[in-house]
């Protein structure tokens, strides 16, 4: 099997500072990538870089036998509205906040093509359901529903062009626990029924448990471990992961 | 089927002090399809260690853990996650689940078939878990629910290779005797398990012979 995603040699610097250094690996298809550190660890740098929002100093990001650092920024918005997916931290980044949810999600299917009227908002009232937003909301714009609906919102504008690869970054960040639960089961089921790779950046190890195959610890912008994600959290090898995982409180 | 050769394994804290803590060393075993063998020894003797690390849940510091051709001391992490969604179940001792997912779709998720809901509750109906908790989330129920709708996932698909972590622990005598049955009708199915049962009565029904690992202490 070809990886989907190779990563090599990344680097990225902001004058004297590094923001991330010497980050490389490869993602296979179907594969879901945690990447965990503090805050300042690299990890943001990382994904802008990853997901062409950052030119990376040095590196290749190579998708689909194409590398995605040098090609024309045309080529790599298309990447952008097609193959790729990008869930930000704040659902307002991520979302028209004037347009109505139905259109929030027609916009990316008209994106690729999509014209007849009616199947745009069948397929926008399809996904709605599917991230468990009721169909009587379509007409709604995004700032009149609650922080999760934004974020299932979202997330629905994502997916529903059936992109091959997903970013996200700290996808359940601002929520409260009850709603985190929710969205991590959502994701789970969408990611495994729609066999997809995502890379996904966030701080909270009970997250990369339950929806990453494999993690990434980064700190001061060096990858200090890697590996399969409960063998990272369940037996760390390197010193600071070994502090990370030691740090988390229990409930 | 599983094959371990010369295994070592040590625990480096970083953070405390740097201390080395080694468990084992010279670790060697292997099991047969369709062979039931038991660890034995103290607490702390390394029983859970061997098999997290046949598992791939503790990483070997050196030696081979060949199981169904891929050696997991090595393997990348999407050859381990290939082999546990196939080859290589794994009861623990605890539950570790998504929060509000009905138990029927915990139990009914290893299995990739139309009828996985039916066995589910075939298998939920043997090991005496009552209907009306199907669509609840397992997090809700008691200590040995819990360990019941572990064994349910554990045994719900069809594994060449089985890990059991104290089955029977914390059971009533009739789901004891279940979760016996289970293992017997692996074992005639033709799958390689290795056990860990302070259960004695249980360990010597279903076992064809023990280990000692304080030996690769």
């Amino acid at each position: 099997m070809q990886p989907l995603l190779q990563v090599q040699n990344i680097r990225k610097t902001y004058g004297a500072r590094i923001g991330c250094t010497d980050v490389s690996f490869d993602l296979y298809p179907g594969e879901v990538m945690g990447i965990v550190g503090e805050s300042g660890s690299g990890k943001s740098t990382l994904l802008s870089c990853l997901a062409g929002h950052a030119q990376p100093d040095t590196g290749a990001v190579i998708f689909d036998g194409r590398d995605t650092v040098t090609m024309a920024e045309p080529e790599r918005r298309m990447l952008a509205r097609t193959d790729w997916a990008y869930v930000h931290q704040n659902p307002r980044d991520g979302l028209r906040m004037g347009v109505s949810a139905g259109g929030n999600v027609g916009e990316r299917l008209m994106a690729v093509g999509a014209r007849n009227y009616g199947t745009i908002r069948d397929t926008a009232t399809d996904w709605l359901g599917r991230v468990e937003i009721n169909a009587d909301r379509i007409d709604d714009r995004p700032s009149q529903f609650s922080g999760g609906m934004q974020q299932r919102l979202q997330i629905a504008r994502n997916l529903v062009t059936g992109p091959r690869l997903v970013f996200m970054d700290e996808p359940t960040g601002g929520l409260d626990v009850s709603v985190q639960a929710r969205l991590l089961d959502l994701l789970r089921g969408l990611v495994r029924r729609m066999g997809l790779s995502a890379i996904i950046v966030t701080h909270d190890l009970a997250v990369v448990r339950l929806l990453a195959d494999r993690l990434m610890v980064m700190k001061g912008g060096h990858v200090v471990e890697q590996g399969l994600t409960d063998q990272v959290l369940d037996d760390p090898q390197h010193a600071y992961t070994q502090l990370l995982v030691s740090s988390v409180l229990q409930v | 089927m599983i094959d371990v050769q010369n295994v070592t394994k040590t625990f480096t804290l970083h953070n405390q002090g740097g201390t080395v803590i080694p468990v084992m060393q010279g670790a060697s075993l292997s099991v047969a399809a369709g062979e039931c063998v038991g660890l034995v020894g103290q607490s702390g003797a390394g029983k859970s260690t061997l098999m997290r690390m046949i598992w791939g849940n503790y990483l070997a510091a050196s030696g081979s853990i060949m199981v169904a051709g891929v050696d997991v001391a090595k393997a990348a992490p999407r050859e381990i996650i290939a082999l546990r969604r196939s080859t290589m179940g794994y009861v623990s001792q605890f539950l570790r689940v998504v929060p509000r997912v009905p138990t029927i779709d915990v139990v009914a998720e290893p299995l990739d078939t139309p009828d996985a809901h039916e066995q589910a509750g075939a298998l939920l109906t043997r090991l005496r878990i009552p209907e009306r908790l199907w669509g609840l989330s397992p997090t809700t129920f008691s200590g040995g629910e819990q360990q019941r709708v572990n064994i349910a996932r554990g045994f719900i698909a069809p594994r060449p290779v089985l890990l059991l972590d104290e089955p029977t622990a914390s059971l009533d005598a009739a789901n004891r005797e279940t979760v016996i049955a289970l293992i017997e009708e692996a074992k005639a199915a033709g799958s390689a398990i290795i056990g860990i049962f302070h259960d004695e009565g249980a360990r010597d029904r279903v076992c064809d012979r023990v280990i000692d690992v304080t030996r690769f202490a």
